[in-house]
């Protein structure tokens, strides 16, 4: 009832109304919870296979939780070295991209967050101009792996897309809306740019770069296609690209024909294993960092 | 007057000296990011060139020798890429159509929510397969649509035939738009949000003193509120019209499914990288990527005509 009373008083408007208002957030609330079950059953649907037996899985028997209950997929996966060796992988590159990849975004957007600089009429469109148009597959892949000689190297997938244009837009308009008093006091007492960016900017700057740190180290985490393009030795992949060749293992036997359905099933809870198994440290990780990635983007859109 | 302009120009070159000797540790930081696109960014897009000359592996990556429009002649006699470009088409308008309404909508909804903690929780779930590896999300659709998956035995139940949903030319593009739609829902609305946010509370009131209940605050007050938003994000949509979801596309297309599901991106990885044909596949894509900016520049002359809004 008080609820109900709330509701007009808030609205201002007649009783009758309120009833439809209660209808609309009954409906609302259905709503929602539709689209939360919508967006988490394939990861229950995912976690029940990787705990049920493979003959559960084959005969169709799991669809919420696990059938005949197993940990043993999990066992066998974890006995064999091979997840460890491409998760090191995944997090040096992951570390090593995403520090290479903040410094390069913040000695880039603090420059072009000052409008005194002349020169960044010319700055500005030359980096976002990119946003617009790439140099496309070939010739990128052509310039890494045939002029570059970056192939079947860390680097090929660190530093060609260690600087994100939106995410250099992000910073800029951050640093730009940073008070300038701190700054000018620095600049008054002999501190330099150097000392400024270093000493005032970046500690200055920890939403920005909380955000940005998640958004880079997320896309390294993921990234499966540069390493696909150009890692040829297997104990270089990281976890992701390994993840691919399991999934993709099972397509390779589902093209020959239906009859060879039943051999890729025999896999199904293995995969679901390492589907898993990689997707666990984000999932885990993500409840409690996710503010700052809606932070990043809210950054962004106040200039929009 | 032309000793006056010279003058001015001379000023202005002093002028800038200046400023350079003033500002030069500032304009310093841009060194290294600017060697970094060019390197990354400008190089490829010259090496554009190559779909007009010919070049076959090496490390001059500018190409042997000049060709003209041979490779675009070539693709434009080609049936698979025609097949890819209708494909690159269908899916992405389909997908924007489907799209595009059901995220506003959802923002929407979202915002009428008023326990807050219920709303966080719903966004915060609804977010969370924008962070997932394409690989994993390519992997779960696979799980979900494949024989023994809960899609096959709903139909089974129901008393029906089983699908090989994934190898069926026909079920690639419900595939593609369903997974998007899922992938991509809640991290769609966080614009929209945003904007919402921004709307003066005021003319809330003024509606309401009016007598409009809330869904007419929604029409009249909200989506006005957000115009510009939704104008911004689909100019974005369109001018991507001519890019797919690449890294999706890839994972879940099989030889069987190329007739819907190959796209101009997919077509020149297979040329150009499997295939090894730079030259041919590099003019496939220089068309995308000209076909796609010109997109952009329309979108939002047009939007700039029709509403105040545009990028820039």
């Amino acid at each position: 009832m008080a609820k109900k009373d709330s509701a007009v008083s808030m609205s201002g408007v007649k009783v009758k109304k309120s009833t439809g208002y209660k209808i609309f957030i009954v409906v609302n609330t259905l709503i929602m919870i539709g689209v939360v079950f919508f967006t988490l059953y394939p990861f229950i649907y995912l976690v029940a296979q990787s705990f049920s037996s493979e003959r559960a899985i084959y005969a169709g028997e799991v669809s919420f939780y696990p059938v005949e209950f197993t940990t043993k997929t999990y066992e066998v996966i974890l006995s064999k070295p091979d997840f460890f060796i491409y998760y090191k992988n995944t997090i040096v590159y992951a570390v090593l991209g995403t520090l290479i990849s903040l410094f390069g975004s913040a000695i880039l957007a603090y420059p072009l967050s000052k409008q005194r600089l002349v020169l960044n009429k010319f700055f500005t469109p030359f980096v976002v101009f990119t946003m617009f148009f790439a140099g496309g597959m070939i010739p990128s892949y052509v310039l890494i792996a045939q002029a570059l000689h970056m192939r079947d190297t860390m680097w090929a997938i660190i530093i060609p897309g260690a600087i994100s244009t939106y995410n250099v837009l992000i910073m800029k308009s951050f640093f730009a809306g940073l008070p300038g008093e701190l700054e000018e006091a620095a600049s008054i007492d002999g501190m330099n740019a150097y000392g400024i960016f270093a000493k005032i900017i970046i500690p200055l700057s920890k939403p920005v770069l909380a955000s940005m740190f998640l958004f880079y180290i997320v896309g390294i985490w993921n990234n499966w296609w540069g390493p696909f393009l150009y890692l040829d030795t297997k104990a270089k992949w990281p976890v992701a690209l390994y993840l691919r060749q399991i999934i993709m293992g099972a397509t390779g036997t589902q093209e020959i024909g239906v009859a060879s359905e039943e051999a890729s099933q025999i896999a199904a809870n293995v995969r679901s294993c390492c589907m898993v198994l990689t997707a666990a440290p984000i999932i885990c990780v993500y409840p409690f960092v996710q503010k700052y990635f809606v932070q990043g983007m809210m950054i962004g859109s106040v200039k929009g | 007057m032309a000793k006056q302009k010279q003058q001015k120009n001379h000023l202005g070159k002093v002028k800038l000296g200046k400023h350079l000797k003033k500002e030069w540790m500032l304009y310093s930081f841009l060194i290294i990011p600017v060697i970094y696109y060019i390197i990354f960014k400008y190089i490829p897009m010259l090496g554009n060139v190559i779909a007009f000359r010919k070049y076959s592996g090496g490390p001059n990556i500018f190409g042997q020798k000049w060709v003209g429009l041979r490779y675009f002649k070539q693709f434009f006699r080609d049936r698979s890429f025609w097949n890819a470009f209708r494909n690159t088409l269908t899916l992405s308008i389909t997908y924007l159509i489907f799209r595009f309404p059901i995220t506003l909508t959802f923002a929407l909804l979202l915002n009428e929510i008023r326990n807050l903690k219920w709303k966080k929780f719903v966004q915060t779930v609804s977010y969370l397969p924008h962070f997932i590896s394409m690989v994993i999300i390519a992997g779960m659709i696979k799980e979900v649509v494949s024989l023994t998956g809960p899609i096959n035995t709903i139909i089974a139940s129901l008393g029906g035939e089983k699908i090989s949903f994934i190898q069926e030319a026909p079920w690639f593009p419900p595939i593609y738009i369903i997974s998007g739609i899922w992938q991509g829902l809640g991290w769609g609305t966080i614009l929209y949000l945003a904007a919402m946010t921004g709307i003066n509370m005021e003319l809330y009131e003024a509606a309401k003193v009016d007598g409009a209940n809330r869904f007419q605050q929604a029409i009249h007050v909200t989506i006005p509120g957000i115009m510009p938003t939704i104008v911004t994000l689909l100019i974005l949509d369109i001018g991507g019209i001519m890019g797919s979801n690449f890294e999706k596309i890839i994972l879940l297309y099989l030889p069987s499914t190329y007739e819907t599901a190959d796209v101009i991106s997919t077509l020149v990885y297979r040329m150009g990288i499997t295939g090894g044909n730079f030259s041919y596949a590099t003019a496939v894509g220089l068309f995308e990527g000209v076909v796609g900016l010109i997109l952009v520049v329309t979108a939002n002359l047009v939007s700039r005509k029709v509403t105040e809004a545009s990028l820039w």
